[in-house]
C-alpha cells in the first residue's frame, strides 16, 4: 500500500450569486436575472492579484478540472495538466475553473429555477452562445477582485471560449492558451451535433423539454447523443487498437445484443453520461457551439477578431489525429493572430488518440505547456 | 558561456537592434535567443519537428510548428524586418518560392546554404565520380534532406533574376569566423565551402505569391 506523499492541494468551491441589478446580458438580445455561477479552485490568489488563472471546460465537463471530484470522487479531468509540479501549479498559480452558464453542475442553465414562473427553465431558457459563457466568466473574475488573468486556458469548447475572451477582454487576459479547438463550427461539427439533439428530442421522455416537470428524463436519448458524440472524441486508429472486432463472449449472440466490446463500451458511455448530466443543458450548450463563429462577428474577418489582442501570449496546440477540431483550423487561428500581429506559438501534436487527446497522457502536450506558462509566468514577474 | 556559432555571429552583426526578426528553420531557438539577448530583437520562429517547438517554448520564444514550403503564407506582407533561413534553403522543394516569400515577409532576408562549387565537391565528383559528402554535406545521396544544392554562381544567377539586392556577403567555413567575400568571384566559387547573404529586394513593393493565402475562413 502506498501512503499519500504530496500534501493536498489547497482547493475551495462555491456558487457566486450575482445581484439582480447586475444581469447577464446574452447575444440574443435578452437577460439572465439573478445569474449564478459554481465555480471551483484551486491554490491561493497572491498579494498583487497577478496570478489567476482561468481554466475554460468542454461540453460535458463541468468546473471540477482538478482535485477530486466532489460527486463521482473520481480526479479532477485535467489533474494531468493541474496540480503540484505540473504546467497549472497550485504552488504558484490560483486557477479558477467556473461551470458554463446553459450548465448543469451549479450555474444557471435550463435545470435552474426561473424566478419568474417558480419551476424549472426548460426551454423557456434564452439560448446562449459563447460570448454569453465569457461574459458571465468575466463578471465572476471580476467579483473575485481579479483584473487581469495570467492565463486563460482551455480546450475544446474551453478553446473557443479562451479566443472569445481575447476577441472581447484582451486587456484582462496575459497569455491564452487553446488545445484541439477552433474559431467556428464547421458543418460537420453542427451534423453530430444535430445528431445529439434530434436523439434526444425523439426521447418520449423529453416531454417537449418539460420532463422536470413529469419526474422523468430522457436518458434514452441522452444516451444515444452521447454515444454518436462519444464517436467523434476518439479516432478509428484509438478505436481499433482498444476494441478490434473483440467479441464480449464467446461467439455471436445472433441478435441485437452488444456482441462487440466496442458496442458496449460505447452503450456503458451513454449510461453512465445520463447519471452526470442534463438533457436540456446538453441542447443548449451544443446550441451555443454550433452557433460559435468568431470571424462573423468581425466583418467575416477573423484576424480582426484577435486585433486588440497582439500583446496577449498565445499558445495553440492541435493534435494530429483530431478529426472534430483538426490542424487546419488550428492554422487558421494561428494565421489570423499572426496578422493581428500577436505573439502565437503553435504545435501540432503526434497522438493517435483523436480529439480525447487534450485530456489524456500526452507528454509532448505537457511539455509544450510547461515551456509556455513557465516562460509567460518569468515575464509577468510570477515565482 | 557556450561557442556561438560562426554563422550565428554573423547574423548578429548583420541585424539590426530591435528589429523584427522571422526565424525560418529556428530548431531549439538558439539564434533567436542570442538575438533577443544581444540586439534585443522581438523574434518569431518557424520550425518543423514538434521538440523543437516545445524547446523553443520553454525558452520563452514565439514558435509556430510549421515548414518552410507550406507555412510561410500564414504571415502577413512586411511583417518583420529580417527573416532568417540558415543552412536550410538547398532542402525546401521550391527554394525560389521560398526566398520570394522571406522577402514578402520581411524587408531583408539572411540566407545561408552549402556552397556546390566548393573545391572539395568538385573533386569529390571529378575524382571519385561519387555524390560528394563533406563537412556541409554529411549524409549520403539516398538519405540527405539536401534536394536543391546549388552554387554561388547558381544562386547569383538566382538572385539577379529575382531582382534582389546583396547586401552583405560572407563564406563559411565551420568554426572558423565568416569572411567577407565578393559573391561574384570565380575563386570564391571554390573557395567557400558555404555562403550567408543579406538580401533586399530592388523594387519597392514585395511580390505577392501567384495565389495569395485566401481570406480567413474562406472569405
Amino acid at each position: 500500500m502506498t501512503l499519500e506523499t504530496t500534501p493536498p492541494i489547497e482547493q475551495d468551491s462555491g456558487v457566486w450569486r450575482f445581484p439582480a441589478d447586475q444581469p447577464l446580458t446574452l447575444e440574443s438580445g435578452g437577460q439572465i436575472d439573478g445569474l449564478e455561477m459554481a465555480w471551483s479552485s484551486y491554490g491561493r490568489l497572491n498579494a498583487d492579484r497577478s496570478n489567476a488563472v482561468l481554466v475554460c471546460h468542454a461540453l460535458t465537463l463541468d468546473q471540477y478540472a482538478a482535485g477530486i471530484h466532489p460527486v463521482s470522487g473520481k480526479p479532477g479531468w485535467w489533474t494531468r495538466l493541474i496540480g503540484p509540479g505540473k504546467p497549472l501549479d497550485p504552488a504558484k498559480h490560483f486557477i479558477v475553473c467556473a461551470n458554463v452558464v446553459g450548465g448543469c453542475m451549479g450555474s444557471t442553465g435550463p435545470g435552474s429555477i426561473n424566478p419568474v414562473t417558480g419551476r424549472p427553465w426548460g426551454l423557456a431558457f434564452p439560448v446562449i452562445t459563447i460570448g454569453d459563457m465569457v461574459r458571465a466568466q468575466a463578471m465572476l473574475i471580476e467579483a473575485m477582485g481579479v483584473s487581469t488573468l495570467f492565463a486563460v486556458v482551455g480546450g475544446s469548447m474551453g478553446g473557443m471560449q479562451v479566443l472569445q475572451w481575447a476577441a472581447d477582454y484582451p486587456e484582462r487576459m496575459f497569455s491564452a492558451v487553446c488545445v484541439a479547438t477552433a474559431a467556428r463550427h464547421t458543418a460537420q461539427n453542427i451534423a453530430f451535433h444535430e445528431v445529439g439533439r434530434q436523439a434526444i428530442m425523439a426521447d418520449p421522455d423529453w416531454r417537449g423539454g418539460e420532463y422536470a416537470l413529469h419526474g422523468g428524463r430522457p436518458g434514452k436519448g441522452l444516451a444515444v447523443a452521447r454515444m454518436a458524440a462519444h464517436i467523434t472524441y476518439l479516432s478509428e486508429a484509438a478505436l481499433q487498437r482498444k476494441f478490434g472486432r473483440e467479441l464480449q463472449r464467446d461467439g455471436l449472440s445472433w441478435g441485437f445484443d452488444a456482441d462487440f466490446q466496442v458496442e458496449s463500451y460505447l452503450r456503458y458511455q451513454g449510461a453512465s453520461f445520463v447519471d452526470r448530466f442534463d438533457a436540456n443543458s446538453y441542447l443548449y450548450i451544443t446550441r451555443a457551439m454550433d452557433y460559435f463563429d468568431l470571424a462573423a462577428a468581425h466583418g467575416g474577418v477573423l484576424a480582426e477578431a484577435f486585433r486588440k489582442a497582439r500583446d496577449v501570449r498565445f499558445c495553440v496546440l492541435s493534435f494530429t489525429s483530431d478529426w472534430l477540431y483538426p490542424t487546419v483550423e488550428s492554422r487558421q487561428i494561428v494565421r489570423a493572430l499572426n496578422a493581428a500581429g500577436a505573439r502565437a506559438s503553435f504545435v501540432e501534436i503526434e497522438s493517435d488518440k483523436g480529439h480525447d487527446a487534450f485530456l489524456l497522457d500526452e507528454p509532448v502536450m505537457e511539455a509544450a505547456l510547461a515551456g509556455f506558462l513557465d516562460a509567460a509566468g518569468a515575464a509577468r514577474g510570477l515565482s | 558561456m557556450t561557442a556561438v556559432r560562426e554563422d550565428f555571429r554573423e547574423i548578429l552583426r548583420l541585424v539590426r537592434p530591435g528589429s523584427r526578426v522571422l526565424d525560418v528553420g529556428c530548431g531549439g531557438g538558439e539564434l533567436l535567443e542570442l538575438l533577443a539577448r544581444e540586439k534585443q530583437i522581438d523574434g518569431r520562429g518557424v520550425e518543423i519537428s514538434p521538440q523543437g517547438v516545445s524547446a523553443c517554448l520553454a525558452r520563452g520564444l514565439a514558435v509556430m510548428q510549421g515548414d518552410a514550403d507550406r507555412d510561410l503564407d500564414q504571415f502577413p506582407t512586411g511583417a518583420f524586418d529580417y527573416a532568417v533561413l540558415s543552412q536550410t534553403l538547398q532542402a525546401t522543394h521550391n527554394p525560389r518560392t521560398v526566398l520570394m516569400e522571406l522577402l514578402r515577409i520581411a524587408e531583408r532576408a539572411v540566407v545561408s546554404f552549402p556552397n556546390f562549387g566548393h573545391w572539395r565537391v568538385r573533386w569529390s565528383l571529378l575524382s571519385q565520380g561519387r555524390m560528394p559528402e563533406t563537412q556541409f554535406l554529411p549524409e549520403p545521396w539516398w538519405s540527405t534532406p539536401n534536394i536543391h544544392l546549388c552554387t554561388l554562381a547558381d544562386f547569383n544567377a538566382l538572385v539577379s533574376d529575382l531582382d534582389l539586392r546583396i547586401e552583405a556577403c560572407a563564406a563559411l567555413t565551420r568554426d572558423r569566423p565568416a569572411r567577407p567575400m565578393n559573391p561574384d568571384s570565380v575563386i570564391e566559387n571554390w573557395r567557400a565551402e558555404a555562403a550567408l547573404f543579406l538580401l533586399a529586394r530592388n523594387s519597392a513593393e514585395p511580390v505577392e505569391p501567384e495565389a495569395p493565402p485566401g481570406d480567413l475562413f474562406g472569405g
